[in-house]
């Protein structure tokens, strides 16, 4: 006969705020098998856990419910307590009374405590039919995969290379470096972004435990945690290893039909390219839909010129497949496309450019050698106006949060134009400046005390083209007059966005996203940067807006959440899988076809004495617990441990019977 | 709709990964529902046999919910898809013994869309209730 404990938190006043615990706890009293039933303030709280131990010690308890939050908070918890108590730590069940019931039915207390008694009945119901279980292992491939070489990507690769794991970088683009490259200064130190940023890139390209693969792309993933096996498409380059990087091929290449990505399509670029000087791998690759010999079948001049022959047009993407043990996701972001801002034109007026155009005007290696000047008509600029949140905190376009940066590369961005120009006036137009950050609100004071920035705080309505000048109409609402300013050049601050198919790379992990597509952590607060998929982390601005000092701790953080995985000999893994009884199983080899893992086999068995049948078996190690089969199974001989259908269908019964409580 | 609903009893079966996150985090951000529904955690839709669904019935539950992954993430890569496939199969097969179709509901919530969960219990709840009001 089953001895039941059960243990109602209180969870301060998050559960006995709603809930009548003692009732649920005198309830729970009065149910066949249970022993002792007690509420307690926080049960996951030291002196909660020693409660529940001495409790079994007193009453020789061997399974334990405890009704308190979700299971997917502290299951794991209470599972340790019962094991330091003695007990299997399969014995234990929870009843979510936080996340099911205080916290949605608030609106009526009795309600929510009768609600309370039927989930912990239930739990009390599932627990007398666990069995203990024990526990399994499984090995651990000791590689890291981080897909994206961004400042996030390489941050969190040399954390992991430095811990001794051997890495995999994958990127798409023709090099790593991700947005951080593409930038002028940073702030709030006004650095160079490429000296920061291109000594780690070739610290990645140089550190043995690193491997590059640029231009490549993961196109499949199975497996699961230790284990995940990666199907990743590297590109065809149409430049194999024996380039040297003398950048003759791109000189010479007479195509300029292709705009430049990493300067913002502000320049043309040749079919054979590097994004930038600092490339890293420095390896050109052709870009087939601008080659003039891919698309006329003549030129060949890079193969002509190349003085390695390195220039292969026959070369195919390749797939490799290959085994991690952890996964680091470090996508990036794009930014806000503003052509549906009609008062900013649509994106029609040349002279109207995003944040990160501007970063590409002023940096001395981009379009113009650092002149900023208007892309229509390449004349110098004396106003300009800057406006913030294009796509942020803006309802009407359905992006209402804030995207974190742009306040602060604002900021920035009037404050160099002015270092280069001194003769140059930089209007902001603002809803409010969010610098929350080190020495960052004092970085704000700057542009606008010592630089003379002048801050506008409301919204602009409209930019008409006039006269070769841009007039900018808004209001003022601390004065509260309007205003119309005459500007050469005018600069929005474009919030970030998800990347581009990021929805469909999540699919490959099945990760979760939230309802703008950026990348789901585990827990807002206490898990922010593991996802719902053991083994796979996030880092950087695919899974929020951030600047690059957050962004690098979070890599760092994903390193670390990596090696400590890592650092184990082998991983425990949940014994909740499936098992068959060979004595019923009829052969019908339906599990075998459902299971999405293969982790069943088809054996000719002696199941008794003399008689030999084609039976399902479960490879045990490769079960991961999902329940197909036990679901499609047409004669009831597949079970599945945790969730058996005794279990469930006790849960069912509980479940649809009154409460009997007086 | 009205939160309170009395004696009315719905049985939602719903998968760990997505769906009973969802509901998590519906309590996270105290989003209001009906208290009707009694939830059990399963690993995934993909494990639902069609003898529990009809077991609630048979035990006098007014309604029951199944609800998972979205189409393409189910934890278990294909779990939902056989769930899908079952889903209409045992809803008519049900209807033919009588159970109004009214009572039976299958839904995909993700483990972000908590919103999403209050919506499809106050829409279920309010079916079950139309059944039982209204015949
Ligand atoms: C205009 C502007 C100015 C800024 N100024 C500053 C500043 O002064 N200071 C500051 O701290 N921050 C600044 N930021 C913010 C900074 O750019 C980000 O914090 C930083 O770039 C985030 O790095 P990341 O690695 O997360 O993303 P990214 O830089 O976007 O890198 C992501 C990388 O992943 C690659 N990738 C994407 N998808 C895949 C895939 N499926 N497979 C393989 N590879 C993939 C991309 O090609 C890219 O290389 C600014 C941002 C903008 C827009
Ligand atoms: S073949 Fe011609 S167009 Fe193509 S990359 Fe080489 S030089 Fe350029
Ligand atoms: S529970 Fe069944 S279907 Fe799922 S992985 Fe295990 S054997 Fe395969
Ligand atoms: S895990 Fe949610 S439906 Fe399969």
């Amino acid at each position: 006969m089953a001895r039941i404990g059960v243990f109602v938190c209180h969870c301060g006043t998050n559960i006995a705020g709603v809930v009548d615990v003692t009732r649920v706890a005198k309830y729970a009293g009065s149910l066949p098998g249970v022993k002792v039933a007690v509420d307690y303030k926080f049960m996951c709280s030291d002196p909660g856990q020693n409660t529940i131990i001495d409790a079994i010690k007193k009453y020789g308890l061997d399974r334990l419910v405890v009704s308190a939050c979700s299971p997917r908070m502290h299951e794991a918890t209470f599972r340790r307590t019962a094991e330091r108590a003695g007990i299997n730590p399969y014995m234990v069940e929870m009843a979510n009374i936080r996340e099911h019931v205080a916290w949605v039915h608030s609106d009526d207390k009795e309600l929510a405590t009768q609600k309370a008694m039927k989930l912990m009945e239930m739990a009390v119901a599932k627990v007398r039919r666990s069995e203990a279980l024990s526990k399994m292992f499984a090995p651990i491939e000791k590689r890291a995969l981080v897909i994206g070489g961004g400042i996030a990507g390489i941050q969190a690769a040399l954390d992991i290379a430095g811990a001794g794991y051997k890495v995999l970088l994958v990127e798409k683009e023709p090099s790593i470096g991700g947005r951080m490259a593409q930038l002028d200064k940073t702030f709030p130190t006004l650095d160079c972004s490429a000296c920061i940023l291109t000594p780690k890139m070739v610290a990645a390209a140089q550190d043995p435990n690193i491997t590059l693969l640029t231009y490549a792309e993961v196109t499949e993933v199975c497996g699961f945690v230790g284990q995940f096996e990666v199907k990743i498409k590297k590109k065809a380059k149409s430049v194999n290893s024996k380039c040297i990087g003398c950048g003759v091929c791109t000189t010479k290449c007479p195509s300029k039909k292709a705009l430049s990505e990493f300067d913002e399509k502000l320049a043309p670029r040749k079919a054979i390219y590097t994004p930038f000087p600092q490339a890293v791998p420095n390896v050109p690759v052709i870009d087939r839909t601008a080659c003039t010999f891919f698309l006329t079948g003549k030129c060949k001049i890079c193969e002509k010129v190349c003085p390695t022959g390195a220039i292969d047009y026959t070369q195919q993407d390749e797939f490799i497949k290959e085994k991690f043990g952890a996964v680091v996701v470090a996508t990036g972001f794009d930014i806000y496309d503003h052509s549906n801002y009609g008062e900013y034109g649509y994106g029609e007026i040349k002279d109207v450019i995003t944040g990160l155009q501007f970063e590409r005007l002023i940096s001395s290696t981009g379009p113009t050698a650092g002149h900023v000047t208007r892309p229509s008509d390449h004349r110098e600029v004396k106003n300009v106006v800057f406006i913030q949140c294009v796509g942020s905190r803006d309802e009407a376009k359905k992006r209402p949060y804030c995207s974190r940066v742009c306040c602060m590369y604002t900021a920035k961005q009037a404050m160099l134009l002015k270092d280069h120009y001194p003769e140059t006036q930089a209007y902001v137009f603002y809803i409010d400046i969010r610098s929350a950050g080190k020495n960052y609100e004092e970085f704000v004071q700057r542009a606008q005390n010592e630089y003379g920035v002048l801050y506008l705080r409301g919204r602009v309505s409209k930019i008409y083209e006039r006269a070769n000048k841009l007039l900018v109409k808004g209001a003022d609402t601390l004065s509260g007059a309007q205003v119309e300013i005459e500007a050469d050049l005018v600069v929005l601050a474009n919030g970030f966005e998800p990347k581009k198919g990021a929805k469909e790379f999540a699919q490959l992990f099945h990760m979760s996203s939230d309802q703008y597509g950026f990348y789901n952590e585990l827990h807002p607060k206490l898990a922010p940067v593991e996802t719902a998929i053991s083994g796979v982390f996030v880092a950087g601005c695919c899974q929020s807006p951030k600047d690059i000092p957050d962004t690098v701790a979070m890599a760092s953080a994903t390193a670390a959440k990596v090696c400590a995985l890592f650092a184990k000999e082998k991983l425990e893994v949940e014994p909740l899988i499936a098992g068959v009884n060979q004595l019923t199983c009829s052969g019908c080899e339906t599990c075998y076809n459902v299971c999405p893992y293969s982790a069943i086999e088809m054996k000719d068995k002696e199941v008794k004495r003399g008689e030999v049948r084609h039976v399902a078996e479960v490879l045990e190690s490769v079960c991961k617990g999902c329940g197909a089969c036990v679901g499609a199974c047409y004669s009831k001989a597949v079970d599945l441990k945790g969730f058996t259908d005794r279990q469930v269908l006790d849960q069912v019964e509980t479940a649809t019977a009154p409460i009997t409580d007086n | 709709m009205d939160n309170k609903v009395p004696q009315l009893n719905i049985v939602g079966f719903l998968c760990n990964w997505c769906s009973y996150a969802g509901a998590d985090m519906t309590g996270l951000g105290r989003n209001t529902y009906p208290s009707n529904i009694k939830v059990i955690r399963i690993p995934c839709t993909g494990r639902m046999d069609p003898m529990m669904i009809i077991e609630a019935f048979h035990n006098g539950a007014d309604g029951v919910l199944v609800s998972g992954c979205h189409p393409g993430d189910c934890h278990y890569t294909e779990g939902n898809y056989y769930w899908r496939r079952r889903y209409p199969h045992l809803k008519s097969l049900l209807e033919h013994f009588g159970i109004d179709k009214r009572r039976f509901h299958a839904s995909w919530v993700s483990a972000s869309e908590g919103k999403k969960f209050a919506e499809v219990v106050k829409k279920v709840t309010a079916e079950v209730k139309d059944w039982r009001d209204n015949g």
